[in-house]
């Protein structure tokens, strides 16, 4: 089980607590996008081996959803940073 | 050398101490007319019947690992063919088809049991969509019936139908032809066939780029062991698939994510078939020696980890415990967890990509090795002709864009 600081709650808390909300920094297409643009905003992802910027939603904590980095090969997390706060460089 | 009652006999006779090896292990050649990436099961099946059935004999076969090491040494090898939509029952229905004589088409033991699958049902919601399966199957030609408790319970009688229980057993969905077969024997099987028809199977070597040509063709892929020139490059790397498809350029609809599995100490016979629940995560078989075969649920995030967290695991063995009262003594061997590739409607991708010369077979999630033979004998015609045959048609990557997906979440047995 992961131990993920919420950085709305400033504190580690068990995964159990949160709930998984897929890949961060996705930005919603205008209503011109095009057949493909739509395509590749709903369903493709980066889906990265290695360090990935991913959405949680701290569920049964503060409800709030934030933006963590994670290396998926050793599911180590890197940092967790606010909804809103552009990607953090990598230390 | 072909296995036969006289080859046994010959190889007793000697103690066992001169089988040759059974597939050969070349250095990769400059150049194939098709690299296939990814020596699984569906990797080495492709390159079967590319061999077999379509005459392409020059063909690599390319592993960053040992062949059968990924999901395929890693699955519960559970074959069944009960799915909702026409285009699944297809391709499903195909391979679910192949499997009862494949040990005599590869001349080696796979070891294929068909024991029976039963979905089990533990809400109105379950029942109602089981029953919807169960019609749609029929409708298909594909065998799968309706169980009350008292039913699932004569076909399995170590399973607790108190309508007490947290999750009570409402009925149950039964395929009879269903079963399992020896993964490691199917990975096996394909090897050796393959390369006996002259595949080049090359383990140990993994791929690190695609080239392409100045017209945006593939020309080839680099590897740890040099360049190896190809016209036509078929990936079938699973859960993989997304970084491999990134030498590219492209980006997929997947999501790879770990799916735990575990087995228990060896039990006398005590579960005479396959049982599965998505509602709590767990699903269970025994294997010949006894062990019993459980698959919990996936879990939540992305990750190439091959494991995950034990939360998943508890939370399948509880269920267990409460259907399978008898059991909740048994001590656990093993666990560990392969990287599954999802995609957002749970069917998988067998088709062409933007780049020419580019094939793709994933997104088989959860449930990929029941499809090993239909999955590998359509891909090799899809590689080879370079358009789809009619089951492999609806499979397309095209689907995202157009919006005929082929939305098979309920009978993937495992909720994610």
């Amino acid at each position: 089980m992961l131990l993920i600081r919420c950085p709305y709650c400033e504190m580690e808390r068990p995964e159990s607590e949160f709930k998984y909300a897929g890949e961060a920094h996705l930005t919603r297409e205008p209503l011109t996008a095009t057949d493909e643009e739509w395509t590749d905003f709903l369903f493709f992802r980066h889906n990265t081996r290695g360090v990935y910027a991913e959405r949680w939603r701290h569920a049964v904590g503060c409800g709030r959803f934030f933006n963590c980095l994670r290396d998926t090969v050793s599911d180590k997390i890197v940092v967790t940073y606010r909804a809103g706060e552009p990607r953090p460089a990598l230390p | 050398m072909r296995f036969s009652f006289a080859s046994l006999a010959r190889q007793a006779w000697r103690g066992h101490s001169d089988w040759p090896e059974q597939w050969r292990s070349p250095e990769p050649k400059p150049a194939y007319d098709v690299v296939i990436v990814g020596a699984g099961g569906h990797g080495l099946a492709t390159a079967y019947y590319l061999a077999k059935e379509h005459g392409v004999t020059k063909v690599a076969v390319i592993e960053k690992g040992w062949l059968g090491g990924g999901n395929t040494g890693r699955n519960t090898t559970v074959i069944r063919s009960n799915y909702l939509w026409e285009a699944s029952e297809g391709i499903y229905g195909h391979a679910h088809r192949m499997w009862p004589t494949l040990s005599q088409e590869l001349n080696y033991n796979v070891m294929f049991s068909p024991r029976g699958h039963m979905m089990i049902a533990h809400s109105h919601h379950d029942e109602q969509a089981f029953k919807r399966h169960i019609y749609a199957n029929r409708l298909a030609g594909i065998p799968n019936e309706w169980l009350t408790p008292e039913q699932a319970r004569e076909v399995c009688p170590i399973l607790n139908i108190d309508p007490g229980i947290r999750y009570p057993v409402r009925g149950a969905a039964f395929q009879r032809t269903a079963g399992t077969a020896r993964h490691d024997a199917v990975a096996w099987g394909y090897a050796r066939a393959a390369s006996a028809l002259g595949v080049d199977i090359v383990q140990n070597c993994p791929v690190t780029g695609i080239r392409r040509d100045a017209s945006g063709a593939v020309c080839g892929v680099e590897t740890a062991k040099g360049f190896i020139g190809a016209k036509k490059i078929g990936v079938v790397a699973a859960g993989n698939t997304s970084p491999v498809m990134a030498m590219a350029g492209l980006r997929m609809p997947l999501e790879s994510v770990p799916l735990q599995a575990l087995v228990s100490e060896p039990l006398k016979p005590v579960m005479p078939i396959v049982m599965s629940s998505n509602t709590i995560h767990a699903y269970m078989s025994q294997s010949d020696k006894g062990e019993l075969v459980i698959g919990a649920g996936s879990d939540a995030y992305v990750s190439y980890s091959q494991t995950g967290g034990l939360h998943i695991a508890t939370a399948t063995l509880e269920a267990i415990c409460e259907l399978f009262p008898m059991l909740s003594r048994v001590r656990m061997l093993r666990n560990w967890g392969g990287i599954v590739d999802v995609t957002p409607d749970r069917s998988p991708i067998l088709g062409k990509t933007p780049i020419p010369g580019l094939f793709v077979n994933c997104g088989w999630g959860t449930g990929g090795f029941k499809a090993t033979p239909g999955s590998g004998h359509v891909f090799a015609h899809l590689v080879a002709t370079g358009e789809p045959n009619a089951i492999a048609a609806p499979f397309s990557l095209e689907r995202f864009r157009t919006g005929a997906l082929i939305n098979e979440a309920t009978a993937a047995a495992v909720a994610h």
